[in-house]
């Protein structure tokens, strides 16, 4: 230790604690105190962002690569990567499959309604907890569950529930509403409005959650100030309520456009993919597992991803932009 | 006044009714889930809308079923270790990646704390074809290890995101002083960061559990054999065959399905605090 070269900073602290091993282990010869923060800066977040970097990042890249390449499943052990044909036909493939505008026509229908039917129970479950009453912390909880319980579960309960031999068919039949039997699941259009139910039902919690923590950031003032107004409850509602939840909204709007429209677990599980109800993304999969075409899957991950893009673009461009404006 | 009033008992009756609307329709699917689990189908068809648990009509044999013949023992013990793991590799990294941005100065900080939550944006299908073919080759895809590793890099950037303006919440000055009693960084961050996070840590540790415990994609695309199977990758195995019934299906989304909501009910009044924030600050 004594024979080491150190400045009379340096030497102070070491000494004074001299058990600290792995501390002199990873500022040898770092001279000032500035350059050995950021040394360990870079040491501890090195683990998890090459984690990201290699998981995340590079596949998205490998991605492209793919999409632009004739790779099939059993080529993937057969073959280097460089000896894989540089091909446009991936592209072709996807755009000129007779599935695809009918997918796309799905996605945004199943994307926009189970956004929408999601922000306004969250709204409307907000609304509710929002008060005072006896149990209100309990029900709080209890209204997150069927966001944090396991998707296959649910989504296996929900299939047995909306079968045609099932509890809610036969108490609609049982109430007059039905008179005969119907295939909530794999008949148009009950099965996207059985997914898109589905959606509503398993992710307005996520809504709710923010929309209760603004609302009980809302300052009690502005109610007092609109009450002395002479402002009723729905003015209230209208008028100071909803402009401050604006931003909550617009938020919770986009993040779950995004995520739905990325879905795949969701349809997969629920309705397979039947009535009208195959998503893009499912056709990714229909490219991956169900043709061994890795390269149209990749393609169409692609597209899925640019034409998110663009949805954004056009959002921040159009939204977000007039809200500036305002 | 007149409208004021006639709103107001309007709204009453809107609330009591709303509320009872939105406990039936988050609670319908769970009980019958138990309901579907307990009683035999047999009974269940005749008469779907009986869904009363009287003593002596239900059994528990289909859970005995499920876990000795269906082997969701072992599928069960492969998601244990599968979260376990997730979580503990997670919060590990999480505070201190979360610690140093927070705290230390360094080139490029601004660019991560910045970037973090872009990376969250990233859709799990977009990622799944690539990993699939980066999988095969380097013979991780059958692999609960290759699984974890994704599970971390899906769960990092929100781990260190919520730590992060966890820490920044904190008081810099017991730091400080530790920083002058001769303490290094990594034992100021033992000795005084966590122990005052605990709230926070714990809920990223229940968020990050969650995401390991109930993921399907990777794990339905990734795992082959049997014996490395978790529970949602197994029960996507007892579906596909014919010869089990409605009854051993639900007994194996019930076994999925408690844990979560056990350790949800635990730890939920740090995971509302914590996730939330961020985004309360506006």
């Amino acid at each position: 230790m004594s024979n080491r070269k150190t400045t009379g900073n340096t030497r102070e602290l070491t000494e004074e604690v001299p058990r600290l091993r792995l501390h002199r282990f990873l500022f040898r010869g770092a001279p000032t105190l500035a350059q050995r923060e950021q040394r360990l800066a870079y040491l501890l977040l090195g683990p998890p962002s090459l984690i990201v970097l290699a998981l995340i990042i590079f596949p998205m890249l490998w991605n492209f690569w793919l999409a632009f390449h004739r790779v099939r499943l059993l080529d993937l052990r057969r073959f280097a990567w460089w000896q894989l044909e540089a091909t446009l036909n991936n592209f072709i493939t996807v755009f000129m499959h007779h599935d695809l505008w009918p997918a796309l026509r799905a996605t945004l229908l199943y994307t926009t309604c189970g956004t929408l039917l999601a922000l306004l129970m969250g709204l409307g479950a907000a609304m509710m907890v929002h008060s005072h009453f006896r149990g209100r912390g309990l029900i709080r909880s209890a209204f997150l569950i069927p966001y944090i319980a396991p998707i296959v579960a649910v989504a296996f309960a929900w299939r047995f529930i909306l079968d045609p031999r099932g509890v809610l068919v036969a108490g609609l039949l049982g109430a007059g509403i039905l008179e005969q039997p119907i295939n909530l699941l794999s008949q148009r259009p009950w099965a996207m409005i059985s997914l898109i139910a589905f959606e509503g039902w398993r992710y307005f919690p996520f809504d709710f959650l923010f929309i209760l923590a603004r609302l009980q950031a809302i300052p009690p003032v502005f109610y007092e100030a609109a009450a002395v107004d002479g402002a009723t409850p729905l003015q209230k509602f209208f008028y100071v309520t909803l402009p401050q939840l604006k931003l909550v909204l617009a938020t919770l709007l986009l993040l779950r456009f995004m995520w739905t429209f990325n879905k795949f677990d969701d349809v997969f599980l629920v309705t397979r993919g039947t009535a009208g109800t195959r998503v893009l993304t499912m056709k990714v999969y229909d490219f991956l597992i169900g043709e061994f075409n890795v390269g149209a899957g990749a393609a169409m991950a692609l597209v899925l991803f640019t034409v998110l893009g663009l949805l954004l673009y056009v959002y921040f461009r159009v939204v977000m932009g007039r809200a500036e404006k305002e | 006044m007149n409208r004021e009033r006639s709103e107001r008992a309007i709204l009453r009756v809107l609330h009591g009714v709303g509320l009872l609307f939105f406990i039936f329709l988050v609670a319908f699917p769970f009980y019958w889930m138990l309901v579907a689990s307990l009683k035999p189908l047999i009974v269940l068809a005749m008469n779907p809308l009986d869904l009363w648990l009287r003593p002596g009509e239900f059994t528990l044999r289909a859970y005995k079923e499920i876990w000795i013949q269906f082997r969701f023992g072992s599928y069960f013990a492969n998601s244990a270790y599968v979260g376990a793991l997730t979580v503990l590799l997670t919060v590990t990294f999480a505070t201190l990646g979360a610690y140093t941005i927070a705290r230390l100065r360094f080139r490029g900080r601004g660019f991560l704390s910045r970037s973090i939550l872009v990376v969250y944006m990233f859709p799990a299908i977009v990622i799944a074809v690539p990993m699939y073919t980066l999988y095969t080759k380097f013979g991780l895809r059958n692999d609960l290890h290759g699984l974890i590793l994704i599970y971390l890099a899906q769960t990092l950037p929100v781990a260190i995101y919520m730590l992060h303006s966890y820490f920044k919440t904190l008081p810099p000055n017991l730091e400080e002083a530790g920083l002058i009693d001769g303490c290094t960084r990594l034992m100021v961050i033992r000795r005084i960061t966590i122990p005052l996070s605990l709230p926070a840590i714990a809920s990223v540790a229940l968020y990050t559990f969650m995401i390991a415990w109930n993921e399907f994609l990777f794990a339905f695309l990734f795992l082959d054999s049997p014996s490395k199977f978790t529970l949602s990758r197994g029960i996507m195995q007892i579906a596909d065959n014919i010869n089990v019934s409605q009854q051993l299906l639900m007994a194996a989304a019930v076994i999925a399905t408690v844990p979560v909501i056990v350790l949800f009910l635990i730890f939920e009044r740090y995971l509302v605090g914590g996730l939330t924030t961020g985004a309360s600050k506006g």
